[in-house]
């Protein structure tokens, strides 16, 4: 089983259209990975996929760069 | 069967609603349509089954939050999520706006304007995902027009438009399209309510002199579902006999 990083990571790539090397964890998804509004709510339904779980929407909004969303994984279901 | 596509009516144990969801079955979509009642719910399943088709009818409030989303959830999960929404009831309470009341005014907000808000919002993670989706905003001439006494329902109805214009903006990158339909004056029991006067008045009015049919609205409803109509979004189409010409 890969690592909840490189799961994210693999998920990011996948919806935002872009190759997995250019994923980096700092990377915000608008400014650096192209993301537009309804990107970033399609990452959070992809995550909650992923990781079987819901995410409140007020939680979702923060979630802007791939490492807030590993470290949201981490810290809700790790 | 599997591989249907299911189509969400609702207000459709009568009227405008029947019709759109009979022709939705005769395309080919699993329908499920919608009703107040238990009553109206068993009507829709058994004209849904009469016609052979898998989906069925259900009591929706879609003045509730709640109720919207338990039919919504019951809906993804016995026959999968909608890539169709037809957005289609609504109520009146007709009154001159000084004689209004406020649960008047409020209600016919809630039906026919708020729910929107519920039942499309409640939609579009499929469709989004699906990549496809039709949403269709049952309207009327009356937005575009105005009517005496409809100031609450005109409110609705041109506020439906507007909103189908900015969802259409929002969702067309995942190829959903958003659409109205803007009804004239069609047999059913809505204008049935009204007085011989009134309806003399009206048909005046209406350059082919007679009311529409039900059928006539599923129609036009049917292609703007359909995949040869996907380049047409946030419009509102007239279908009204010529009583208003955009």
């Amino acid at each position: 089983m890969s690592s909840i990083e490189e799961r994210v990571k693999k998920i990011v790539a996948e919806q935002l259209g872009v190759k997995e090397e250019e994923v980096q964890t700092e990377a915000s998804f608008v400014e650096d990975l192209g993301a537009d509004s309804l990107d970033t709510v399609e990452l959070v339904m992809a995550l909650e996929e992923e990781f079987e779980t819901e995410i409140p929407d007020e939680e979702a909004e923060k979630i802007t760069t791939v490492k807030l969303a590993i470290d949201y994984i981490n810290d809700n279901l790790a | 069967m599997s591989e249907q596509k299911v189509a969400l009516v609702t207000g459709a144990s009568r009227g405008i609603g029947r019709a759109i969801a009979e022709k939705l079955a005769a395309d080919g979509f699993t329908v499920v349509g919608t009703a107040t009642s238990e009553s109206g719910a068993e009507a829709i399943t058994s004209y849904l089954q009469a016609v052979g088709n898998a989906g069925c009818g259900m009591a929706l409030d879609v003045g509730s939050d709640d109720s919207v989303e338990a039919v919504l959830k019951a809906v993804s999960e016995r026959f999968g999520a909608p890539l169709v929404l037809v957005n289609n009831a609504g109520i009146t309470r007709d009154n001159i706006l000084m004689r209004m009341k406020a649960d008047e005014w409020s209600d016919v907000i809630n039906t026919n304007l708020n729910a929107l808000y519920r039942v499309s919002k409640a939609c579009l993670r499929g469709m989004t995902k699906a990549r496809w989706g039709r949403i269709v905003n049952i309207t009327s001439v009356v937005g575009s027009m105005g009517n005496m006494g409809q100031s609450n329902y005109a409110a609705t109805k041109a506020g439906a438009e507007g909103f189908s214009r900015a969802l259409a903006r929002e969702l067309g990158s995942r190829s959903v399209t958003v659409n109205s339909v803007a009804p004239g004056f069609i047999d059913t029991d809505m204008t049935r309510e009204l007085s011989d006067e009134q309806r003399a008045l009206m048909l005046g009015q209406i350059p082919l002199g007679r009311l529409g049919e039900p059928e006539e609205i599923a129609a036009l409803v049917g292609f703007l579902c359909s995949d040869v109509a996907g380049y047409i979004t946030g419009e509102t189409l007239h279908i009204n006999g010529g009583m208003y010409m955009a």
